[in-house]
């Protein structure tokens, strides 16, 4: 805000209150001079408008002084407080330091909590029901926008309550997944195999799972998928947690739009690949919510687990 | 030097203008409060949101205006012509400028009630109608002016009477509001975009928006009571010098509270800290009005057990010092962080809608109405006292259940759990808010009913005038 606009808020919010007090005051004078009333209450100014007449009776005191109380809180409050301008208070508050200093604030109300958890291992806050709830509500407003509430999953957004992991389901693969994220990346492979090796490759990873195939062209793909799919997938199609190359075998399947067969699926990802992304969370929680949020869904997969 | 005229020397009034806006008030308030009554069971309810013109979101600007526009301006049209010309004892200095603002105002009231539901709109709120009705508004409240005015300088009483001063301020003040808010660029001819960007947008809207209610509901129907008041209860006004205080005062700090719709916003923290000091400062200068008005009962009290009219009136400022309570209140930061967003702003609304505004055009209608077409009274004394019983059971009803409702869903939105997520998801909020909803509806409904009333024992009353003059000549005969 310039100098200008600065003063020109000042001046006129000034002689505002000023001109209020000073309508009061100059209207506060008791002597009437108007002419006495009829029924010898009050005085009336002796003017009539269609046949009403005014009383002069002076302002009610307890009003005069509200008023007057009320201006002087905003003297006060607006020496206290930003509003003049560019003059920012004798308190220094701004509404976003109000902000930060009641996000504190809860954190600091919920650090005991959070620091009695975060002293505990995962595999024990998953056998906790009360840090599970907890761990539960994190989820919810943070992961079940992808993962779904339950963590039941989607299209391209991994069960987490199946036990089948991409990079591992013991507590510190899943906290590194939390933290640092994931990229898990499949090239294309359309150009490469042609469009009957995506056919034979498609058959031949149906096969894995024991879906329904063509066995001849199953036979012409497990050719083809041990030369280019094996070493991220591994020989038998078990899959690579290093790399999170899902297992092939195990009949679950990470993208699988709904209004397509299986094999068109596999094709369409064979074709031109995928590309998942896990963002990281340590810049957005902090490290006892991830915390809770690891032990939640490590316990989704340990139904069972004491 | 005397004010006083005698009644010999009075000119002849133009009272078929005030005669055109009383009618219209009861016709457009039944019509705004049908739409408020179907919108309050869309929200019990929710199956009633029909088709895209009568989806909740379409009707709910064509109540608001209905009601402010409609219902309130044709009551202060009424009333501002059949005062000024009365205590300024001069007849309107142009009648075809008169009846140009009475059609003129009808034709903004059908062009709003067809362009809405249509889903043309603004956005801004009270002021979403588009460009070319803006316009039409402009030159029709122009030209309001003018009669209005210039009747004010021609007056044959040496001063001018405190009503007037209100109608006056309104007036002015609604023109400057209306034509700096509206300010727009067109792209076509049913849609423009605001010149205003960003957070100034929001803050001209919302010193529109307050002051809307500030000129337009308050110092309006101010003048209204400093009228009908004193004549309903044949008493002289209290004190003319708070009379001279409390406007003065009202239309200075008035002008400065918009800033309080938009507490912790993008609108920077002085703008915010000025608007809640100007608004906790209005609170004395609004009770002035409150306070000139019921002590002009003083000792008259009597007269609230016989006259259904004068309990309209009496009540109304009762409900009008609640609201202007509460608004001051509403509008400190820390309050405002409970209440914004929620059904309290609703019922404050309408705790200044229905208890202030509206009960006193009703008030002042059953005063005006016999008087017009030469009556001694309404057609019935009774049928105004059920009114006055159901437009407060109503109204209370209403604002009660917005106060329980708004409380519940700040407190509800703000729970936090020990881990910092949110205790209530927003559905469990409404899902609470049903009760207060249904609440909501049966006193809109019973306030909406009254209104039917009243349009009987108006149409009774005038309707008898015409009966009585078609059937006079015979009877001569």
């Amino acid at each position: 805000m310039s100098t200008f606009w600065s003063w020109w808020i000042i001046v006129i919010t000034v002689v505002t209150l000023l001109g209020s007090l000073w309508l009061l005051v100059a209207n506060r004078k008791t002597t009437i001079s108007g002419q006495p009333g009829t029924d010898g209450e009050a005085p009336t100014t002796g003017h009539s408008y269609d046949g009403i007449e005014e009383y002069d009776n002076p302002l009610p005191a307890w009003w005069f002084w509200k008023f007057v109380g009320t201006v002087v809180f905003a003297a006060v409050y607006l020496a206290l407080y930003p509003g003049l301008g560019s003059f920012q208070g004798l308190l220094g508050w701004t509404q976003e330091n109000q902000w930060e200093a009641s996000m504190a604030a809860a954190d600091a109300k919920m650090d005991a909590q959070y620091a009695e958890y975060a002293s505990r291992t995962i595999d024990d806050l998953a056998g906790d029901p009360a840090a599970k709830r907890m761990g539960r509500r994190l989820y919810n407003n943070n992961c079940s926008v992808c993962h779904g509430v339950g963590g039941s999953g989607a299209n391209g957004f991994p069960n987490l309550a199946d036990n089948d992991w991409l990079y591992g389901g013991h507590p510190e693969a899943i906290l590194a997944t939390l933290n640092g994220g994931r990229q898990g990346v499949m090239p294309a492979w359309g150009a490469v195999l042609g469009d009957e090796g995506v056919v034979n490759v498609t058959e031949y990873v149906l096969s894995l799972s024991d879906e329904p195939h063509n066995a001849a062209q199953a036979a012409a793909g497990g050719e083809q998928f041990a030369m280019f799919c094996a070493s991220c997938h591994m020989p038998d199609g078990s899959g690579m947690q290093a790399l999170g190359a899902p297992n092939l075998t195990d009949n679950i399947w990470l993208y699988r739009q709904a209004d397509l067969t299986l094999a068109e699926n596999i094709r369409a990802t064979l074709r031109q690949g995928r590309n998942g992304i896990m963002p990281s969370q340590s810049d957005k929680l902090r490290p006892e919510k991830i915390h809770l949020i690891a032990a939640y869904v490590y316990g989704l997969s340990q139904t069972g687990a004491p | 030097m005397s004010d006083h005229a005698s009644a010999a020397s009075l000119p002849e009034y133009n009272t078929k203008i005030v005669k055109q806006f009383a009618i219209t008030t009861v016709l457009w308030g039944v019509v705004g409060m049908l739409v408020g009554v179907i919108l309050a069971a869309q929200l019990v309810w929710p199956d009633l949101n029909v088709g895209p013109y009568l989806h909740f979101g379409r009707l709910r600007p064509l109540h608001t205006n209905a009601v402010i526009f409609a219902f309130g301006g044709s009551a202060l049209f009424a009333a501002s012509y059949h005062v000024v010309q009365r205590t300024c004892q001069a007849p309107l200095i142009s009648d075809k400028l008169a009846a140009f603002t009475f059609w003129g105002w009808q034709l903004v009231i059908v062009a709003a009630a067809i362009t809405l539901p249509m889903g043309l709109t603004t956005t801004k709120e009270y002021a979403e109608l588009e460009w070319p009705i803006d316009i039409l508004i402009a030159v029709v409240w122009v030209v309001y002016a003018i009669v209005f005015f210039g009747t004010i300088m021609k007056r044959r009483a040496k001063h001018i009477y405190v009503a007037n001063w209100f109608f006056g301020a309104f007036i002015l003040a609604v023109a400057m509001l209306h034509i700096v808010n509206s300010l727009a660029v067109p792209v076509s001819w049913t849609k423009s975009y605001s010149i205003y960007p960003g957070a100034i947008d929001a803050m001209v809207q919302w010193w529109y928006g307050h002051n809307a209610v500030g000129f337009f509901l308050t110092a309006g129907f101010l003048g209204m009571m400093y009228y009908f008041v004193p004549k309903q209860a044949e008493r002289p006004v209290y004190s003319y010098r708070l009379s001279i205080v409390h406007f003065w005062a009202l239309i200075a700090i008035y002008i400065w509270a918009g800033p309080h719709h938009l507490h912790y916003s993008a609108l920077p923290n002085w703008a915010q800290s000025l608007g809640m000091v100007m608004s906790l400062v209005l609170l004395a200068p609004s009770w002035g009005g409150m306070i000139n008005g019921v002590m002009t009962l003083s000792g008259a009290w009597h007269k609230l057990r016989t006259d259904p009219t004068l309990r309209f009136l009496v009540v109304s400022l009762s409900f009008y010092g609640m609201s202007t309570f509460e608004g001051p209140m509403m509008a400190i930061k820390t309050v405002n962080a409970l209440s914004h967003n929620t059904d309290w702003t609703i019922g404050h609304v309408h705790s200044g809608a229905l208890g202030w505004v509206a009960m006193i055009s009703i008030g002042s209608m059953y005063h005006l109405i016999p008087r017009l077409w030469g009556k001694q009274q309404m057609y019935s004394e009774n049928l105004i006292n059920i009114h006055f019983w159901m437009s407060t059971i109503g109204t209370v009803l209403y604002i009660a259940s917005m106060w329980v409702n708004g409380i519940a869903q700040g407190l509800m939105w703000r729970a936090f759990n020990a881990d910092g997520t949110l205790t209530y998801s927003f559905a469990e909020a409404v899902e609470a808010s049903y009760p207060g909803y249904f609440v909501r509806f049966v006193g809109g409904f019973i306030f909406f009913a009254g209104m039917l009333l009243m349009a009987y024992n108006v149409y009774m009353t005038v309707g008898r005038d015409r009966a009585t003059a078609t059937a006079s000549p015979a009877a001569a005969v």
